[in-house]
């Protein structure tokens, strides 16, 4: 498929979820709208996993801030329920580039298990604020957004609302596919495959992750802007450990270096979360089930399942019997 | 603010610290050998306390739950690492285990679609299994599975994955409820010295974190095992090089690892109480011992269990508003300034 070809199809995809939606059930828009803040996040995880090659623990950090601010602004003072949601949210994602670009100081220096751990850290200390600051954060309860925002458009209608997250869902999913099209992104591209060559090519590498790592850090804010109105509640289950975990899983899941895979990846494990945990109470084992198996069976995630179909047919029309070969074949880059 | 406040504190965060350092020093050894960061090792540290649960419920002994209940969490950690962790060997096995997996899952989905079919009988959720999973079984043994043992990210993702597949187990088996392990009547008393009250339970818990060290520092230094596990952390390849069978030492390490996390499940269980989610929230604890004391390293286990211990009883006794930023945020600026850790070594 060609590159137009693609975009075309990915247009055409999005234009049939903006139709189809808004007629569909209040549960499917809510789930849905949900599912669209979480792609927001898994596509700024995306950048950094995908293009960079940072595999971030921490992004729920960035969610976090930006949920939080947005939740204190409309609970205490009655601040971005008007005109001024968009101020809030330009403020979102400021404050996520702003706490990116702090956390970046830290966790840039570090590489691979390291850069893990640092921004697990990182992350586990924004959480414990939030667990804590009662003051601040209304501690373990968390902090009721009652209102959602009205300007001319009444976003306490939930096709209304459905509609504003998936603008910023489009937007966001069009400014990151230009950026990593751009120069810019093909050097991240470069450091993900070889950093060192791209030392010595004269890229100033920790600039170009740090960048990343900010950009990543607003989308971030962005998305937890809008789950702040979604979700209604912020409490520290929102900056737990396992939403950073489930976003780069989203990641995985749909095929790390391809935004639209994040989108698809969240759809994925929110359609598990949230509506399977409605139907059975073993909802937990198709999660943990659907990580194992997209693990062991399918690293380059679903976007890459067609090459990974192909692999496995070549290796058994070519040799059925030996499965080595298999092996040696699906270990070697595609 | 007085010298019983301090003591008592202090006292609390020892004991606090003598826990964190079962859970830590296996999590922090099986990092130093095989690199891989366990996610899974909260539920290690779950399942230790309610198997111990169980064996008490069937067998009255306080005193037999924890070498059942470690052992128990041992034989599942040694089967994690052989069958997932890496991609040699163990194929049929391993194909066999996914197989049941998808079996049962099958059969659950099938219960839940139409239950009039099952009509919850053993007998036809059974067959939908058996017939699924020997599906599941051939079709599996025609994909081979992608090689995972260089792969941080895969390797961390799979552990969350077996993480939640664990916590799911445990709400089905043992309930929702927060369960308490009561440990024997002598445990349970307070020992006076100079006027403050120190519960017995605590001092049996410091005693027991240390005399465990004081075997693992025996076993680690003057044992061949121990030798050739340090040999693994300090650079495993060099270690093949010079015939050290690291495939033996990872599955020991990870043995050793789900041992005394089981064991700490056991211990921590009569204070911290057994309920779903205590996994998720020891873990990052466990973390920051590992992180403040170096990877791999069993004497800054220790001593990154005792800051972490300490720290978070004054942290949460003198400033309650950040006490969990004042745990992590150290965390931060030692894997920032030296990532291996303050005793890790390069």
């Amino acid at each position: 498929m060609t590159q137009t070809m693609k975009i075309v199809s990915v247009a055409a995809v999005l234009v049939v979820l903006a139709v189809i939606v808004p007629h569909s059930s209040s549960f499917v828009v809510l789930l849905t709208t949900r599912a669209m803040c979480f792609a927001i996040l898994a596509m700024s995880v995306d950048l950094l996993l995908g293009f960079t090659g940072l595999s971030s623990m921490g992004q729920a950090a960035y969610f976090g801030v930006g949920a939080y601010l947005t939740a204190i602004l409309a609970a205490k003072f009655h601040f971005g329920l008007g005109w001024d949601f968009w101020l809030v949210v330009l403020m979102g994602m400021a404050i996520g580039a702003a706490l990116a670009a702090l956390f970046g100081l830290f966790a840039i220096r570090a590489s691979g298990v390291y850069f893990l751990m640092i921004t697990l850290a990182l992350g586990q200390c924004v959480w414990g604020l939030a667990y804590r600051w009662n003051s601040l954060t209304g501690g373990d309860n968390g902090i009721n957004v009652t209102n959602r925002p009205n300007f001319g458009l009444d976003l306490t209608n939930e096709r209304t609302f459905f509609f504003l997250v998936f603008a910023f869902f489009a937007a966001s999913l069009i400014l990151l596919y230009i950026l990593v099209r751009s120069p810019f992104g093909r050097s991240l591209e470069g450091i993900r495959e070889r950093e060192l060559r791209m030392q010595i090519l004269g890229y100033n590498t920790w600039l170009h992750k740090y960048i990343a790592f900010i950009i990543a850090g607003a989308f971030g804010g962005l998305a937890g802007v809008l789950w702040a109105h979604t979700n209604g509640l912020i409490s520290p289950e929102t900056v737990v450990l396992t939403t950073s975990v489930d976003s780069l899983l989203m990641v995985v899941l749909g095929g790390a270096g391809t935004l639209v895979g994040a989108a698809i990846g969240s759809g994925i494990v929110f359609a598990l979360r949230e509506y399977l945990s409605t139907l059975v109470p073993w909802w937990q084992y198709a999660l943990g089930g659907v990580y194992v198996l997209t693990i062991l069976y399918l690293p380059t995630g679903l976007m890459g399942f067609p090459a990974r179909l192909r692999q496995i047919r070549g290796a058994s029309t070519k040799n059925p019997s030996k499965s080595g070969d298999a092996k040696k074949l699906a270990s070697a880059p595609s | 603010m007085n010298t019983q406040f301090w003591v008592i504190q202090a006292f609390n965060g020892v004991s606090y610290g003598a826990l964190l350092f079962l859970v830590g020093s296996g999590l922090s050894l099986i990092f130093g050998v095989m690199r891989i960061v366990n996610l899974s090792h909260g539920a290690y540290f779950l399942w230790g306390g309610y198997i111990a649960l169980s064996v008490i419920a069937a067998t009255g002994s306080w005193a037999l739950s924890i070498p059942v209940a470690a052992l128990a969490v041992a034989l599942i950690g040694i089967a994690m690492e052989r069958l997932f962790l890496r991609s040699e060997g163990f194929e049929y096995l391993r194909n066999g285990v996914i197989g049941l997996g998808l079996g049962v899952m099958v059969a659950l989905a099938v219960t839940a679609a139409w239950p009039h079919f099952i009509g919850g009988g053993w007998a036809q959720f059974g067959a939908v299994t058996v017939v699924a999973a020997i599906a599941a079984y051939f079709a599996l043994s025609r994909i081979s599975l992608v090689p995972i043992d260089n792969d941080v990210l895969r390797q961390v993702l799979l552990t969350v994955g077996f993480a939640f597949l664990f916590q799911q187990g445990a709400l089905d088996i043992w309930g929702g409820n927060n369960m308490d392990i009561t440990p024997p009547a002598v445990l349970s008393r307070s020992v006076v010295i100079g006027g403050i009250y120190f519960p017995a339970y605590r001092i049996f818990m410091i005693a027991l974190a240390v005399a465990i060290g004081a075997v693992l520092w025996l076993v680690m230094e003057r044992t061949r095992m121990g030798a050739a596990v340090r040999a693994t952390v300090d650079d495993a390849q060099m270690a093949r090089g010079v015939g050290i069978d690291t495939n033996r030492v990872s599955m020991f390490v990870f043995a050793l690892g789900a041992f005394l996390a089981a064991i700490g499940g056991v211990t921590g269980g009569a204070f911290l109480g057994i309920y779903p989610g205590l996994d998720f929230e020891m873990l990052p604890l466990a973390f920051a011992v590992v992180i403040i004391g170096g990877m791999g390293s069993l004497g800054g286990a220790a001593i990154g269990a005792l800051a972490v211990g300490l720290a978070d009883n004054f942290g949460k006794a003198l400033f309650p508003e950040v006490s969990y930023f004042t745990l992590y945020a150290p965390m931060v600026l030692i894997l920032a300034i030296k990532p291996t850790g303050l005793f890790g070594r390069e």
